[in-house]
């Protein structure tokens, strides 16, 4: 996040939400937004279903999935059209704007409502209200990312931002709820196959020549492979061998069965993992993991804040998670021996300039730090962008729309989206024994129109089928959902959504089309 | 902005105009004994614990809602404030089961320890006493409105911290309660298990479900950590006894979150002790998992990615981590991929 989760409830003073259910996923930060609501701050919520935010929204914008970046361009349209764009702002801060500006004058607001299905004038409204208001947040999810064009759909919202000059200050800013609850700090972290922890790229000599410094090794330079080409690459041979820590892709990646055929084809698989969940069910040796309840260390939330876990009681399995992982790590011939995560930290940090001035002492005495922090007497930064970007000029990166990969058709008449509930977290939740004492299966969401077409109540099971796979689940109806429209989690084992979900991903993430894909009902 | 000066107990306070009695005086570290006040909260002034008296005033005003004005001289221990607090109390305690020797919130339990502060064993006042069922249908939070005191703190934490407005008054008088639409259990209402109002609620009339008869709230250590389902990042105090979690308590020193939580934070802790937890290496030999040693473990492997690598070169290993371990463990695996391995094949699953 750009921005901070305090800022929603001291400075804004309109929220922009656009694909994020947070009450449900995030739901602290939800609650936040529902107290800012209530006292006065104005709320947008982009969004096809009917989200517990809307009860609370100004404005209820339900574009028809996968219109993102027409409904941003439209907006953007008026924007210009009406001259509310911010002209100092994009004198001074931006580029290529002249691009921006040629791409969105094709969306003007009938075609968009056309596409999206917002009236006309809500665009107006809601385009004017944005633009307007000295201090306004955008935030999204998964609901932006997870399509074919997520990259473009976050692009499209940094040029809203940039084009109306909500960038580093308080109160305004893009930012991405971050999912899983270290998500941030993985890819901080340098767990992702283009950069090292602090965002220092592989393919730079002096980054590279750094760390064989620090790490006595040779590097390799070339950018590795992203998740979904690992498993194309198992399944080409290329990949024999892999490690596999607290990951579980076969029940929450998409197109599971391309995932399963890929651990099956590895010669050697290992999973560090607290059960023997459906990917550890692949490996040639499971090494048991401890819960975050047992292990000493830090999570970086979404806001890039650092903060402390703490040891609570003795790992179970008797061995911490970076003590099996340094001792295996060890046997390979190249020793770690830390005493302790603060010197892993200390390592860490000492090798990122981002994060140097993090360290354990300073989360003991001031609870948590939010990087860029470069020196230990810097007090963290709560919003980035302030004055200039990372890159110098924020860049204006215009798209078109780009429709899902696949839509409904004859076959598969209707449209499959997932995501998250409340009560559960991925993987872990429906191993908690009151939790799932209380939500114990899968109800997806059916609308009362197509229910009634079909003969079907809550309660009742249906088969879903789409091109690669069916599962068995029951259903709720409800009008959250739009006619046309099936809407599915992926919490339970038995009913694993993403045998569903679609193959297309986005080309520059790799990131699964969960959102959209196409499926048949059948009543059983 | 004005500041204004008074003085409390002899002592001269300076402080904003507008600011509560209750406020000054807890700036100047004299503690006024309160219930249904919570400095999250809005303030309701129904429990009037906090009475004080105010020189040339023949009432006691409740000091949580009462602001100050210049020259005003305070007294927060008089006999006549003192004397009021004893019967408020003994008002409570009339109607109050006194079973604190079996109650969980003992050592945690406002009533019980100002009834102690005040010497208030019984009540000199007979009358009705609530039979009230005790609604424990679900799984999380134990709820006995027999020893609720009506000070309305969840009522407004429901509404003012969660937003999900699940509590109100029903009735008058002695019928008064804190409850939820048409009085259901917790299960049958809007409830979304947040546990909010048992995080402020001051008496055992709301209660951690898990944490009931596994400890006395002076035996509980509390480990602060951050909660690993979500990337909102809450912070929360792990109760530990005995070496085991026994329940989530709200740390109000959070910087994110404060005391608020959701159902997963709060009451989703309880996987890690699911017996299917995985607790010693498992080799797979002949397709069946077989249990192994660490040293098994360690070698196998050692000898396996080493001999992959030799025969197939680098490029043939890839490495998963985890967008739900620490970043120290996920350090530690693009460390070990990169300068053991040799390549930069290591992502995990950030879109999820
Ligand atoms: S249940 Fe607890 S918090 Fe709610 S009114 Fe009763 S005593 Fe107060
Ligand atoms: S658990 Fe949360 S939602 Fe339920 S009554 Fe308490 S505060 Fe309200
Ligand atoms: S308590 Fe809930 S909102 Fe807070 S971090 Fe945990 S899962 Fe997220
Ligand atoms: S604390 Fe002041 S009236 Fe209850």
């Amino acid at each position: 996040m750009t921005n901070a989760i305090s800022e929603i409830t001291t400075d804004a003073e309109l929220l922009f939400l656009i694909g994020t259910n947070t009450t449900e996923a995030h739901p602290v930060t939800g609650y936040k937004m529902r107290q800012a609501a209530r006292r006065g701050c104005k709320l947008v919520v982009c969004d096809p279903r009917h989200i517990d935010l809307v009860d609370e929204a100004d404005y209820w914008l339900r574009q028809k999935p996968g219109t993102d970046i027409p409904l941003i361009n439209g907006l953007m349209h008026i924007i210009i059209k009406e001259g509310l764009e911010d002209k100092k702002f994009i004198e001074e801060r931006t580029e290529n704007y002249e691009a921006l500006k040629a791409t969105v004058e094709n969306y003007p607001p009938e075609y968009v409502a056309e596409l999206t299905g917002i009236p006309v004038d809500v665009l107006y409204e809601v385009a004017r209200l944005y633009a307007t208001t000295d201090r306004a947040m955008i935030f999204y999810t998964l609901g932006i990312t997870e399509h074919i064009c997520g990259t473009r759909n976050v692009m499209s919202l940094a040029n809203l931002a940039m084009l109306t000059g909500h960038m580093g200050r308080a109160g305004v800013g893009v930012c991405p709820i971050r999912g899983q609850n270290n998500v941030q700090g993985a890819c901080d972290m340098g767990a992702l196959p283009n950069v090292y922890q602090g965002y220092q790229n592989v393919t730079l000599p002096a980054v590279k020549e750094k760390f064989e410094k620090a790490w006595g090794r040779p590097m390799p330079d070339k950018i590795g492979l992203k998740i979904p080409e690992m498993f194309e690459a198992a399944h080409e041979g290329k990949v024999k061998a892999m490690y596999i820590l607290g990951e579980n892709p076969v029940l929450t990646d998409p197109n599971s069965h391309h995932i399963r055929g890929g651990l099956e084809a590895l010669e050697f698989l290992v999973v560090q993992e607290l059960f023997l969940t459906e990917t550890a069910e692949y490996a040639d040796v499971i090494l048991p993991a401890a819960s975050f309840a047992e292990c000493d260390g830090t999570f970086s939330n979404t806001e890039r804040r650092v903060q402390r876990v703490r040891k609570a009681i003795e790992p179970i399995p008797g061995r911490a998670n970076w003590q099996t992982i340094c001792e295996m790590v060890s046997r390979m011939g190249y020793p770690m021996n830390y005493a302790s995560p603060r010197e892993i930290w200390d390592e860490m940090a000492s090798l990122a300039p981002s994060m140097a001035g993090i360290n354990y002492d300073r989360l003991e005495e001031l609870g948590s730090l939010q990087w860029p922090c470069p020196t230990t007497d810097h007090p963290g930064t709560q919003f980035m962008h302030v004055g200039k970007f990372t890159r110098g000029l924020g860049l204006f990166q215009p798209s078109d729309h780009i429709p899902p990969g696949e839509m409904p058709d004859e076959d598969y008449p209707f449209l499959l989206s997932t995501g998250r509930i409340l009560q559960h977290y991925n993987v872990t939740t429906p191993y908690s024994m009151g939790i799932m004492s209380v939500w114990d299966k899968e109800m997806a969401e059916l609308n009362p129109a197509d229910a009634e077409k079909m003969g079907i109540k809550t309660g009742d099971k249906l088969k879903v089928t789409s091109r690669r796979g069916e599962v068995v689940t029951a259903v709720r109806v409800t009008d959250r959902v739009m006619p046309g429209i099936i809407w599915m989690s992926f919490h339970y084992s038995e009913t694993p959504t993403n045998a569903l979900t679609s193959h297309h991903l986005d080309p520059i993430t790799g990131t699964g089309e969960y959102k959209v894909c196409a499926v048949k009902l059948e009543k059983i | 902005m004005e500041l204004i000066k008074i003085t409390i107990d002899g002592k001269e306070v300076e402080v904003p105009a507008g600011t509560t009695i209750m406020k000054a005086a807890d700036s100047v570290g004299i503690n006024i004994p309160r219930l249904c006040y919570d400095p999250d909260l809005s303030a309701l002034g129904a429990c009037r614990l906090c009475v004080v008296e105010v020189e040339g005033n023949r009432l006691l005003p409740a000091s949580c809602v009462t602001p100050i004005f210049p020259g005003m001289v305070v007294k927060t221990n008089s006999p006549a404030v003192v004397e009021a607090r004893k019967t408020i109390l003994e008002l409570l305690v009339a109607n109050h089961p006194l079973d604190c020797m079996t109650c969980d919130k003992l050592g945690n339990c406002k009533l019980a320890d100002y009834c102690y502060q005040y010497g208030v064993k019984e009540s000199p006042f007979v009358g009705e006493k609530h039979e009230y069922a005790i609604d424990d249908t679900n799984p999380f939070i134990l709820r006995d409105m027999n020893k609720c005191i009506l000070c309305g703190a969840c009522v407004r934490a429901c509404e003012e911290m969660t937003g999900q407005d699940n509590l109100s008054y029903l009735n008058r008088g002695f019928h008064r309660k804190a409850t939820t639409a048409g009085d259901v259990d917790y299960i049958d209402s809007d409830c979304v298990f947040c546990g909010q109002c048992v995080a402020v609620c001051p008496t055992g009339a709301l209660q951690e479900k898990t944490m009931v008869g596994q400890g006395r709230r002076w035996e509980i250590d509390r480990v602060r950590t951050t909660c690993p389902f979500c990337g909102t990042g809450c912070n929360f105090d792990l109760a530990v006894k005995n070496g085991k979690v026994i329940g989530v308590l709200s740390n109000p020193d959070s910087t994110v979150n404060q005391r608020s939580l959701c159902v997963k934070g709060r009451f989703g802790w309880d996987f890690i002790y699911n017996e299917k937890r995985l607790t010693t290496p498992l080799i797979k030999k002949n397709g069946k998992f077989e249990e192994a040693s660490w040293d098994e473990a360690f070698d196998l492997i050692a000898q396996r990615f080493g001999e992959i690598k030799a025969q197939y070169g680098s490029e043939s290993f890839a490495a998963l981590s985890s967008a739900r371990c620490t970043n120290e463990e996920n350090y530690l695996v693009q460390k070990f991929t990169r300068a053991v391995m040799g390549n930069n094949n290591v992502d995990h699953c950030a879109r999820t």
